[in-house]
This record gives C-alpha cells, sequence and structure tokens, in this order.
C-alpha cells in the first residue's frame, strides 16, 4: 500500500470527525419523540427521501438562495461547497484508475498527486479517461480558489456581497476558518510544486505554474513539495478537528435538518431534538443581522438571531437576549438554512417569563346568545374603534347577521401572554375564549386582529373556519354582498408581521384594497415588509428605540409617496399614526368609506378618483 | 436708522411683547398666519383661576399695540436669513423683511385628540375637546349633545396627549388639570342637574387659587374625581359613550355611561415651529419644544445671536407665566439692541 507518515493528521482528523458525527446523529435521533422517530425511519423509504436529497444538492451546495440574495455571495459559497464536493467524488473516481482497488483509504484520493505521477498524460488531454479527470480536479480547484478570493475580499468588503454588517466570531470559528482557507492554496502549491518537480503529472494549471515554480526554485529533492504536503495534510486536519466545535458543524447538521424537516418533524413547545438540530445547523452567515430593525434603526448589534442561537450552544442564554426581538419574523423568512428563529425565541423565552397572576375573576365564561357567524374584534381593535365601527357598517350592508362576541367584555386572545413565554396563562385565556366559541354554535369566526388571527389558527384548535377580516370582506365582495363607490389614489399598503410572514396572508387585503384604491408597490414589502414598531413581542426597548423603528417603517412606506397608508392590524395602524405625516387606515375602513351612502366616513378628507 | 425687531405669532405672547418693545421705541413687525390676532385666546370663554372673560385679555393685549407696532396678518414665511447684523425674513409672495433682531412666538398646537383613537374623537358624535366645549361656551347658551339634549352626565378625561408614553409626550402640559375643573363647575353652573365624572391620574393644582377652586368643584357642585386613565371608550345604540376605566383606588376596573365625554387635550410643539427652528438651525429639545440657553439665567436667548424665544413655544404656560415671560423677552431684545 502506498503510504506516507504525513498523511496521518488528515487521516485522525477525519476519523475524528467521523466520529464525532455519527455520535451527534446518534444523540438527536434517539431523543426524538417516538412518533418523530417513526417519522424519521418512514421518511427515509419514501419519496421524501429523494426530495431531501434535491434540496440538498440546491441548498447545501448550489446555495441556491445565497445566488438569490446576492450573486457574489451565492458563487462564494457555491464555489466552497460544491467545489468540494466536487473535488471529493473525482478525486475518488480518479484514484480508481490509478489504485485499481475497490476500496482506498480515505487519504489516497486526497494526496494522490504526491504518490502518482502519470508522465503519460499531457495537462490539456481532456478527451481520455485520465485527462478528463486532471483536467476537471484543476479546473475546480482553480474555482474554489477563485471563491477564496472572494471570501477574503467579503471579510473587508462585505458590502459587495449584499451583506452590511458581519457576524463576530469566536475564536474556534476563527481557527477553522484559516485552516479552510488554507487548505486549497496549499494543495494547489503541493501540487504545483510536485509536478514542477517531476516535469509532468500535474493538470492544466498546476503543471503550468509548477514548471514556473520549478525554475524560481530548481531544488532537485522535491522537499518543498513534500513541506506543502505536509502543510496540506495539517490544514485538513486541524480543520476536522476544529469542525465540530466551530460554526462549520452547520455543514453536517443541515443534511440532517433537511431530512427532519421534509419528513414532517417540527418544533414543540419545549427545546427539542429539533431545536438542537436547528441550533447546530445555524452557519453563523450573519443574514439575520442585516434584516433585523433593532440592528438598522438602533445599531443594537449583540441580540440577532445568530448571537441567540449562538449562546443556545454555548449553554448561555441570557434573559436581555431572549427577549429583545420583535419577533417580526424577518430573519426567519430570510434564513438561508430555514431556521425557525422566532419558535426557538419563544421555546427559550418560556424560562425568563415573569408568571404574574393578573385578577381575572372579573372575565365572563358564559354567552346566551347563538350565531353563524361571530366576530372576534381583538383588545388592540377596541383601542382603535373606527376599525370596529367600519366593520358593523361593512356586516350590516351585507347584511350578515352576526354576533360581536367580545364587545363589551374581552377576553385576551392569549398571544400577547404567550410571546413573552407566559404559556400558562395564555392557556387559561385560551381555554376561557374555547369555550365561548364553542357555546356561540358559530361556524365562522371573523377577527379585526391578525395577532389574534395567529393563536387562533396555531393554537386554539377550532374546528370552524377562521378569517382575518381582509379575507371575509373579499368574500363578501366577491358575493357581491358589498357595493363599492369610491375609489382612491395612491395608496401604500403595509403588510402586518402577524398576518403576512406569520399567517401568510399577502393577497388577500391588496385584493381587497385594489378594488377601491390604486395601490402602489414600494420595496421591503409582503415577506418582506418591515414591522410598524409596536410589536407586542418586546418589553425592554425605551420608547426612542421604538420611535427609530416606527420612523424607519415609515420611510419605506412613504417611498412610494402615498396619500394615504393602507394596513389591516390595529396595532400596525396605531404604532404608524404617531408619526405619519399622511392619513393610516385599516382596509375595513378604506372599504367602509367606499359603500355608497356610509353615514360613517372614517376617510372623508382623501381625494376621491371617482 | 432706528433699530427694528420681528415677531413670527401674533398669540398672548407676541402681542405683548410686541407692546413692551414698541413702547421702548423701536420698530415692531408683528408676523401672524391666521386672518387675526390673539391665538388660542379668542377660542377660549373664561379663563382660570378667576373666571375672567378671555376677551378682557385680548382687549388689553391689544391696546399695547400702538403706531410703532406693523401688524401682518395672513402671512405665509418661506425662508429665514441671517447675515452678520440681520435677519431677513422672506415671504411666500418674495417680499423680504429686515429687522436687527427676531423674536419666535409661535406657540403650541392642542394635541389631535383623534390620534388617542381609543377615546373615539372623530368617531363618536358625543366625545368633544375642551376647545370643542369652550367653543361651545362662547355661542350658545346651554350645553347639548350631538342629539340636541341636555347631558344627564358628563364626563372629562385628563391627559389626553399628555404624560402618554404611547403618544410620545411624556410632559405634563400644566394647564388642563386646572381647565377641566373650570369646565366642569361651568357646566354645573348652566346645567345644575348634571351629573360629572373627571377620570384623572393625578391633579395638579400647581398654581394660586387653583387648589380652591378643586375644593370648590367637590364641596359646592359635588363633581366626582375617580383616579383612573381611560382605557378605551365605546359608543351606545342611543349614541351615549361607555367608558371603561381602571378605579386605581379601589383597583377595580369600571365601565361607566356618559352622554357627553370631554377629553382635555395637551400642548404639542407647534407645526410651524418644527418648521422655523428648522430654517433657524435651532435644535428642539427632548420633548420637541424650544429650549433656551440657559433654563435659568438667560430664559428668552437662543444660541443664534439676535434670536429670542418668550412663550409657549419653549413649553406649555398659563396665559399669565406667558405674558410675563413676553416682558422679560422686551428686556433682553432691548438690552441687545442697545449693545
Amino acid at each position: 500500500m502506498t503510504f506516507n507518515i504525513f498523511v496521518l493528521p488528515f487521516s485522525l482528523g477525519f476519523i475524528f470527525l467521523l466520529l464525532t458525527i455519527f455520535f451527534r446523529y446518534r444523540k438527536w435521533i434517539k431523543a426524538l419523540e417516538k412518533e418523530d422517530r417513526i417519522r424519521f425511519s418512514r421518511g427515509l423509504h419514501s419519496r421524501k427521501f429523494f426530495l431531501s436529497l434535491k434540496e440538498i444538492l440546491f441548498e447545501s451546495l448550489l446555495h441556491r438562495k445565497m445566488f438569490r440574495k446576492n450573486p457574489l455571495l451565492g458563487y462564494m459559497h457555491m464555489t466552497f461547497a460544491f467545489g468540494w464536493f466536487l473535488l471529493i467524488i473525482l478525486g475518488n473516481l480518479e484514484s480508481r484508475i490509478y489504485s485499481g482497488w475497490w476500496i482506498n483509504p480515505p487519504y489516497y484520493p486526497i494526496f494522490m498527486k504526491f504518490f502518482i505521477h502519470d508522465k503519460h498524460v499531457l495537462p490539456f488531454e481532456i478527451f481520455t479517461v485520465p485527462g478528463f479527470f486532471r483536467f476537471s480536479m484543476d479546473l475546480v480547484l482553480v474555482v474554489i480558489l477563485s471563491g477564496l478570493v472572494l471570501a477574503i475580499i467579503k471579510r473587508r468588503r462585505s458590502r459587495w456581497f449584499g451583506i452590511q454588517r458581519t457576524t463576530r466570531l469566536q475564536l474556534t470559528d476563527k481557527v477553522a476558518m484559516t485552516c479552510l482557507w488554507l487548505i486549497f492554496p496549499l494543495r494547489f502549491l503541493a501540487e504545483s510544486f510536485t509536478s514542477g518537480a517531476y516535469g509532468y503529472g500535474g493538470g492544466f494549471v498546476t503543471q503550468h505554474f509548477g514548471n514556473l515554480l520549478a525554475i524560481l526554485y530548481p531544488f532537485s529533492d522535491k522537499s518543498i513539495a513534500y513541506g506543502f504536503w505536509w502543510f496540506y495534510s495539517l490544514s485538513l486536519g486541524i480543520f476536522f478537528v476544529t469542525l465540530p466545535y466551530s460554526r462549520y458543524m452547520h455543514i453536517p447538521t443541515e443534511l440532517l435538518l433537511i431530512l427532519f424537516r421534509n419528513f414532517g418533524i417540527k418544533h414543540v413547545k419545549s427545546f427539542s431534538a429539533y431545536a438542537d438540530v436547528e441550533v447546530f445547523s445555524c452557519s453563523r452567515c450573519g443574514v439575520c443581522i442585516d434584516v433585523c430593525q433593532l440592528a438598522t434603526a438602533n445599531s443594537i448589534l449583540n441580540i440577532q438571531s445568530v448571537y441567540f442561537i449562538q449562546s443556545i450552544r454555548d449553554r448561555d442564554v441570557r434573559a436581555d437576549i431572549t427577549m429583545k426581538c420583535l419577533l417580526c419574523g424577518r430573519c426567519t423568512d430570510t434564513c438561508p438554512v430555514g431556521i425557525n428563529t422566532d419558535s426557538l425565541r419563544l421555546i427559550e423565552r418560556r424560562n425568563f417569563a415573569i408568571n404574574q397572576l393578573p385578577v381575572q375573576d372579573y372575565i365572563p365564561v358564559s354567552i346566551r346568545e347563538k350565531a353563524e357567524i361571530i366576530y372576534f374584534a381583538g383588545c388592540m381593535t377596541h383601542l382603535t374603534p373606527g376599525i370596529i365601527k367600519s366593520m358593523i357598517t361593512i356586516f350590516k350592508t351585507a347584511d350578515v347577521d352576526f354576533l360581536f362576541l367580545d364587545e363589551e367584555k374581552t377576553i385576551c386572545c392569549g398571544r400577547p401572554l404567550m410571546i413573552t413565554g407566559q404559556e400558562d396563562q395564555a392557556a387559561k385565556m385560551i381555554g376561557m375564549n374555547n369555550h365561548l366559541i364553542k357555546t356561540s354554535g358559530a361556524k365562522l369566526l371573523v377577527t379585526s386582529c391578525p395577532i389574534c388571527y395567529r393563536i387562533f389558527r396555531e393554537e386554539y384548535k377550532l374546528d370552524i373556519e377562521v378569517l382575518h377580516h381582509s379575507q371575509y370582506i373579499l368574500q363578501l365582495i366577491r358575493k357581491g354582498k358589498i357595493p363599492l363607490q369610491a375609489y382612491f389614489r395612491n395608496v401604500v399598503y403595509h403588510d402586518p408581521c402577524e398576518l403576512g410572514r406569520g399567517s401568510g396572508v399577502y393577497m388577500e387585503p391588496r385584493e381587497v384594497l385594489e378594488k377601491v384604491a390604486d395601490v402602489r408597490s414600494i420595496i421591503n414589502e409582503k415577506n418582506r415588509s418591515l414591522c410598524c414598531g409596536g410589536s407586542l413581542g418586546i418589553l425592554n426597548i425605551d420608547r426612542h428605540q421604538r420611535d427609530a423603528i416606527i420612523h424607519e417603517t415609515l420611510k419605506t412606506l412613504m417611498s412610494g409617496n402615498p396619500e394615504m397608508i393602507a394596513t389591516a392590524c390595529p396595532l400596525c395602524k396605531k404604532t404608524l399614526s404617531k408619526h405619519s405625516s399622511v392619513m393610516v387606515r385599516d382596509i375595513a375602513e378604506i372599504v367602509c368609506q367606499a359603500i355608497p351612502g356610509t353615514k360613517y366616513n372614517p376617510v372623508a378628507q382623501l381625494t376621491k378618483v371617482i | 436708522m432706528g433699530k427694528s425687531v420681528i415677531i413670527i405669532g401674533g398669540g398672548i405672547a407676541g402681542m405683548e411683547a410686541a407692546a413692551r418693545i414698541a413702547a421702548m421705541g423701536k420698530e415692531v413687525i408683528l408676523l401672524e398666519k391666521s386672518d387675526q390676532l390673539g391665538g388660542h385666546l379668542r377660542k377660549w370663554d373664561r379663563l382660570f383661576p378667576t373666571r375672567r372673560k378671555s376677551d378682557e385679555v385680548f382687549e388689553y393685549l391689544s391696546n399695547g399695540l400702538n403706531d410703532k407696532v406693523t401688524i401682518r396678518l395672513n402671512i405665509k414665511i418661506n425662508k429665514i436669513k441671517k447675515d452678520d447684523r440681520h435677519f431677513f425674513v422672506i415671504l411666500e409672495d418674495g417680499e423680504s423683511l429686515k429687522s436687527d433682531a427676531l423674536l419666535l412666538t409661535t406657540g403650541y398646537d392642542l394635541f389631535e385628540a383623534g390620534k388617542k383613537e381609543e377615546y373615539g374623537y372623530g368617531i363618536y358624535d358625543n366625545v368633544i375637546t375642551s376647545a370643542d366645549l369652550e367653543a361651545m361656551f362662547r355661542n350658545s347658551a346651554e350645553i347639548k349633545t350631538s342629539g340636541n339634549q341636555k347631558p344627564r352626565r358628563v364626563g372629562f378625561v385628563h391627559c389626553v396627549g399628555s404624560r402618554d408614553e404611547k403618544a410620545g409626550h411624556l410632559y405634563c402640559s400644566k394647564v388642563c388639570c386646572v381647565t377641566g375643573v373650570k369646565q366642569a363647575i361651568e357646566i354645573k353652573e348652566k346645567q345644575p342637574d348634571t351629573e360629572i365624572f373627571c377620570f384623572y391620574m393625578d391633579l395638579r393644582m400647581f398654581d394660586r387659587y387653583f387648589e380652591d377652586l378643586y375644593y370648590e368643584a367637590q364641596q359646592k357642585w359635588g363633581i366626582q374625581f375617580i383616579r383612573g386613565r381611560l382605557s378605551e371608550s365605546c359608543e351606545n345604540p342611543d349614541h351615549s359613550i361607555l367608558v371603561k376605566v381602571e378605579d386605581t383606588l379601589t383597583g377595580r376596573p369600571l365601565k361607566m355611561t356618559v352622554d357627553l365625554l370631554v377629553l382635555l387635550s395637551g400642548f404639542v410643539p407647534s407645526s410651524d415651529t418644527n418648521k422655523l427652528a428648522d430654517m433657524l438651525g435651532l435644535l428642539p429639545g427632548s420633548d420637541g419644544f424650544l429650549t433656551p440657553v440657559d433654563e435659568h439665567f438667560r430664559t428668552n436667548e437662543t444660541q443664534v445671536d439676535g434670536l429670542f424665544l418668550a412663550g409657549t413655544v419653549k413649553g406649555p404656560a398659563t396665559i399669565e407665566n406667558t405674558i410675563t415671560d413676553a416682558r422679560s423677552a422686551a428686556i433682553s431684545i432691548i438690552k441687545y439692541l442697545e449693545k
């Protein structure tokens, strides 16, 4: 067998890494709940497995999402991931030609150019089998080196890659990154020096570069080349040993995450194996920093998901970081790995909840009336009575018989409690409301508040239809039940976090709005929409910091130069109104204004086109 | 040639400062954006705590304006420039006015009560502001609801847009407490059968005779004071208003129906002040009002040489304090001109 002692650092590191990954995988899979374990083993034998492989190819290797974000960033990631993958595949195939064995020692393909010097293959001999491999191996190596150049530029000029702020790295990250960066130049130099010294055996780049090196450094004993093979092996070995303790653990973990996700395994209320896999899948790319409004509007740069997840991994979760988050969902939306950062926060927030017991004995738990349709305005909507008045006008215009469930006495839907970690309190509210809704005998629940809407759908387990009023109004319009006459100029729609990213309702409010107004589109809308700043999910920022968020969001909305900002959430309406120079109205109010002969005029002053 | 002063804002502070500067022989140009002088004073009926007619104060202020004062109404300012010695106020029609000193008396705006949407102003007919009530006092013999009925029950909401982090105004507007008490007494005087409830956080009866007024309201008129901030109000089918409030003395939530709800709107920096401050390079304080160089000793001077402030442009103040401050500004300006 072909062997040299320099292959040891690589080989030992490689064995260590394989064992570590094996034990981690085993730990995670064993820690799954029973149903999830069944899902996992079934998944492995289903179509979902192949879908996962496809996802791994497109996301983990080709980095499609990264390409969409920024082509340079995508290219850089692709060269490393897909390039290295190709090197492994091609290298293994190539080594078969020369070894003739079924099984190679792992180091053999990696260091093949040290052992094999085939003088019969010319650098540009592409159309023979060995020539093809030699040529493509060189080509891939050069492509990876171009990615490396970009990676080095990115540390200095991240803006060129669409990244404003980069992540602060830990020591292990820095060591692993340095080794990773060294691997490919060292391989290139080792191969070049070797083929230069022999005068043959290299690819189209390494051979020519090697020849040049041979002229510059005419050592006949190949000692320089041998030194580089050592360094190359060492850099690989150190990288593999540091990998499990660095950000690069995301590479093996993400593969498992993709399988878990495609097999239907999800977050639960407590910290599960799935959550742990998500934590280790974080590559600390820092894409979440740039989309966070605490960073962009307030320069708070230590609480973003990347740091929060790191704190979980380091077993150093702190209240300040965990609670300082708008829960707007922008980072979850943008995360290239698809980590559900909001769910991780909610899980950890339960450990920091102030479980106060408010007096609840004045809350009613019974109603006598029955109705087909119930309307639940929500606490926030009670603070914006213009929306309630408009909804009642709309119900009456459409001649709908409905029961106003929280007209007099209101029970909180529970979500504000839930997102601040007070799960038990929330459960109480959910129980009481559930009872009310069930006794009403209704078949449809309409709510004006996206916060309520989300928890009704996610936590209530209601067996009746739940609609946000934007969806319900659209149904009424489509059925021709609401005549609409007015048409307003220049309206910009603000997507509420809980309705848009939170519940996936983007089109219905727009469709309603387009019936009564000329809706202009702006940057950062739909899933990229900003948070109004009123988030109930955060209590540890001051009013100036909140104001900074409101102003940032208004600036984006005003870029469309609207005469009115439309939204579909009472909290967004109230928050934006505080500093907006133009009218902020809910779509229910705009629709109400467009009803011919309406007695209530919430948008009276605005320019009507008709 | 004699030295001159331009005063921007023809309210109480502007009128009084104009009168005092003119009395000392300087030329004054008094600029006013609306079609009359007097500012908010003209919308008020009677003044606390003496219940003097506001027209009397206006008459006094008007009498001070002698022939040294040029009054310019319906003015819109386009730009303000300054060289070493002079200010140039350029109007919208291009006219340029020149002076040796400039005094800003652009006052305040009332907080837009509609921004506290949960109170229902602009949504429910029977929710009005203290300014609306004052207009009723001025214009009609009786206080009536939107349904043209005498209200049996009236609620007053204190601190609307003041001391309210959510409304973006942490400061106290000073005069609303006593205004509410004055207005409550006035309704009782006109219509003694009316029940009146005032919803307050705490009553800041800071000045002379204010506390007396508060005692009179309780002892003589039976006006009830409930400690608690209104959370929201709704409209009943008969257009009366259902208010929800926490009574913080008993620690219980409370619901009550009133026929008329009066919101005591606070002060906010006037929109024109913001624009002018921008032109002149003045940085407002954290509350949005303008700030003098020194809050004890140089109370009317600014960082800009020759530019002075007086009245509620610097924050909420009573009429008495506004008049005194205008006189103080006049002294500072005369001293500056004679330097």
